[in-house]
């Protein structure tokens, strides 16, 4: 494996100086936080000779010298409630380059019986003590990069039999500084038995600048507990945001996982579950819409490790410009996991001629007794329905952008969370022909 | 004299290099109702693209004016702005775009090509039940994606209802008979016939003559090989009823030659 990378050397002194900053807090984790350094060291930054990283090239992240981001950015509550979700109200933390903005955050009217606090200042909190690092493996060299570096980034905890509806809303914003700057947000999601939590997950940045985001999230979803998840990347058309979902399932579980991805110059959406608890439920649902330039590489990995599961992979993207796109789902059915029910479905509409997608099932199964169904597909928008719509009075590109709307359509409808799922629909229709006329229907 | 709705001179179209249309020549005044009648594969279904401005149809000779204005000139969604209307032979499924959606904000294309202000939902809301009532469409439909999983009956009713409401002066109908059964011929023949009126004119694309007993045509002109071989008052449709379309074949060189 080790010829498929680069080894590297790269932000050893920006490691020993974190290792200098943190406080006694952080001794815990100081072995696997060096094995996790030394591991990133071994591996490198994956080339595109790598199986997992074929299509995404992180050269231009290699070539970057990017340095630990400064906190104490001049950042204002008005900059964050204007990203959307301020109208749902609720709580917010906010970090601004990686850290936490208590100024900025609002944690007041947090329900009994959850909790939300900042990694930063709950380093050693029982629930991180026993979490943190044991889900995330350091297999995956990005990952070991972020435990490396992980100071900071949210920690929600739900108690037993608590079920709060509300969202937490998390807010990563980076600034443009006078050097490029790489963010490790580490967050830690546990939610026990019994209990359900709605947490969205929300990049975003100043219009420019050289930004790296580098997210791990671990998310524990005990027996019977639920889990909804939203990742939303808006960040600037330049900027490189690699987040990683990991989340680990008990018995009779569920998950919903929505990744909407409108931003980011080159975005990898890593969504990797481990259903070790019998009957758990998963569903995994995303949308893309690279334009331009961007680049958005979307690998699912979901491994069955237990029987009676289902899951569900739904990933639609639209492309346009000369932008491109990427899908891996793999769906992994280990030995004993019978009774597995998963189906993975990737659907695709090119915009423009130079826009491309390369999507791959990928199935590993090891057990007979199971129901694994796969389907990619890659279209044009249908010449003949645009013409019907067009027949009636529509103009060209409101015809379009009603066919594109419908497209996404059937991805927004699976987010139960109305106000959620109101708002991402807002966001999208943004970014289609015609919105004055689309937003009248809406 | 006044000046026709439509005029159509010498009109030639070609599909993928093919000659389809060979000089049609065809003038519809407002108020009348015209019928086109003709075997499969004569060109019915090309001329009803051609006018609603389907760019897979190369013009390559001849004219059509519209309301004084050049029609060729226009792309397909001006001419449905300017009151031309096509229901099809075969309607397309849109799945994810809702019947109410699309008819909305076709309704308010239209509006805002004539300087008019949009209908809002309440009125659009009003004007889909009276007309729904005209064509005994359930109005859940609506609500449903366009066409998608509707019978080949319920894909011809939502034609004229799209028509009703959008109110064009002159309609095209494509072989909207084609498979209805009797309830359904004269649930269409009542759309078309309620709309009848002094500034309005009417195409009936038909294969059979059944239709032209609901809908009663003013003309009728046979279609064959791209050029119309004969016209006539509605006595025309039941003589081709009789004598089958060999008749006009073999008519047709001598029209042609004229
Ligand atoms: N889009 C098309 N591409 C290729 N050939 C076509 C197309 N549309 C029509 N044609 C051909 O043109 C001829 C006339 O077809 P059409 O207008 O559908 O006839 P009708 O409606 O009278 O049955 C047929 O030979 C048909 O195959
Ligand atoms: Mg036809």
């Amino acid at each position: 494996m080790a010829q498929l990378m680069e080894p590297t050397n790269l932000y050893a002194a920006d490691f020993d100086r974190l290792v200098g900053r943190l406080d006694g807090a952080w001794s815990h984790f100081a072995d696997a936080r060096r094995a996790a350094f030394d591991r990133f060291n071994e591996l490198g930054f994956p080339t595109t000779k790598h199986e997992e990283w074929r299509f995404t090239n992180l050269q231009p992240i290699v070539k970057t010298a990017f340095v630990p981001a400064e906190p104490g950015a001049a950042v204002t509550t008005d900059t964050i409630d204007h990203l959307a979700f301020a109208a749902i109200g609720g709580c917010r933390i906010v970090f601004v380059d990686g850290f936490y903005r208590s100024d900025l955050s609002n944690l007041a009217d947090l329900p009994a019986g959850m909790r939300v606090l900042s990694l930063g200042e709950a380093a050693d909190d029982a629930l991180v003590c026993d979490h943190l690092g044991r889900y995330a493996t350091t297999d995956d060299s990005l990952t070991a990069l972020n435990t490396a570096f992980a100071a900071d980034g949210v920690v929600v905890h739900v108690e037993k039999n608590v079920n709060v509806e509300q969202p937490i809303h998390v807010v990563y914003y980076s600034t443009a500084g006078d050097r490029p700057q790489v963010t490790h947000p580490r967050n830690l999601i546990v939610v026990e038995t019994g209990g359900s939590a709605t947490v969205i997950e929300h990049y975003a940045s100043d219009e420019t600048g050289d930004i790296f985001s580098n997210a791990v999230t671990e998310a524990v979803i005990a027996d019977n507990a639920q889990l909804h998840h939203y990742l939303l990347e808006r960040e600037h058309e330049q900027a490189f945001n690699v987040a990683t979902l990991r989340v680990q399932q008990g018995r009779d579980s569920r998950l919903e996982s929505h990744s909407i991805l409108l931003g980011g110059g080159l975005v990898r959406n890593n969504i990797h579950v481990e259903m070790t608890g019998e009957g758990a439920h998963g569903l995994i649902n995303g949308l893309y819409l690279p334009h331009g330039d961007q680049h958005m590489d979307n690998h699912m990995r979901v491994v069955h490790a237990a029987p009676h599961c289902d899951s569900r992979q739904y990933y639609k993207g639209i492309l346009d410009g000369s932008s491109s796109g990427v899908f891996t789902g793999r769906i992994v059915v280990n030995e004993g996991a019978q009774k597995t029910d998963a189906v993975q479905s990737n659907t695709n509409l090119l915009l423009s001629n130079s826009a491309r997608i390369d999507t791959k099932p990928q199935l590993e199964i090891y057990a007979d007794d199971v129901k694994c169904t796969h389907g990619a597909t890659t279209g044009q928008i249908d010449e003949k329905a645009l013409f019907y719509l067009r027949s009636r009075g529509l103009s060209e590109s409101a015809a379009r952008g009603l066919l594109i709307y419908a497209f996404a359509h059937e991805s927004i409808d699976r987010m139960k969370l109305e106000a959620v799922r109101g708002i991402i629909e807002k966001l999208l229709v943004h970014r289609l022909p015609q919105i004055e006329l689309l937003e009248g229907l809406l | 004299m006044t000046t026709p709705l439509i005029e159509i001179k010498n009109l030639h179209a070609s599909v993928d290099g093919q000659e389809i249309l060979k000089g049609l020549d065809l003038t519809i005044n407002a108020g009348e109702v015209h019928s086109i009648m003709g075997p499969n594969g004569s060109g019915k279904s090309t001329l009803a693209n051609v006018l609603a401005g389907k760019e897979d149809y190369e013009v390559t000779d001849g004219s059509v004016v519209f309301h004084g204005k050049d029609l060729l000139d226009m792309d397909a969604s001006e001419r449905a702005c300017e009151g031309l209307f096509l229901a099809f032979q075969y309607p397309v499924e849109i799945p994810g775009v809702s019947g109410m959606q699309f008819l909305r904000a076709a309704i308010n294309a239209k509006r805002e090509h004539h300087g008019l202000e949009e209908l809002d939902a309440i009125n659009v809301m009003k004007l889909f039940r009276e007309k729904a009532k005209l064509v005994e469409l359930d109005l859940d439909m609506l609500k449903r994606s366009v066409n998608e999983g509707f019978s080949g009956g319920e894909k011809k009713r939502n034609e004229i209802f799209q028509m009703a409401v959008l109110e064009p002066t002159f309609s095209v109908l494509d072989e909207t008979d084609s498979g209805l059964d009797i309830d359904a011929l004269r649930i269409v023949a009542d759309g078309v016939n309620t709309m009848r009126d002094p500034e309005r004119a009417f195409l009936v694309i038909t294969h059979y003559q059944r239709l032209l007993n609901y809908i009663v045509p003013d003309f009728v002109h046979v279609l064959v090989d791209g050029r119309i071989v004969h016209s006539g008052g509605k006595e025309l449709a039941l003589e081709l009823e009789d004598k089958g379309y060999a008749w006009v074949d073999d008519e047709a060189p001598a029209a042609a030659a004229k």
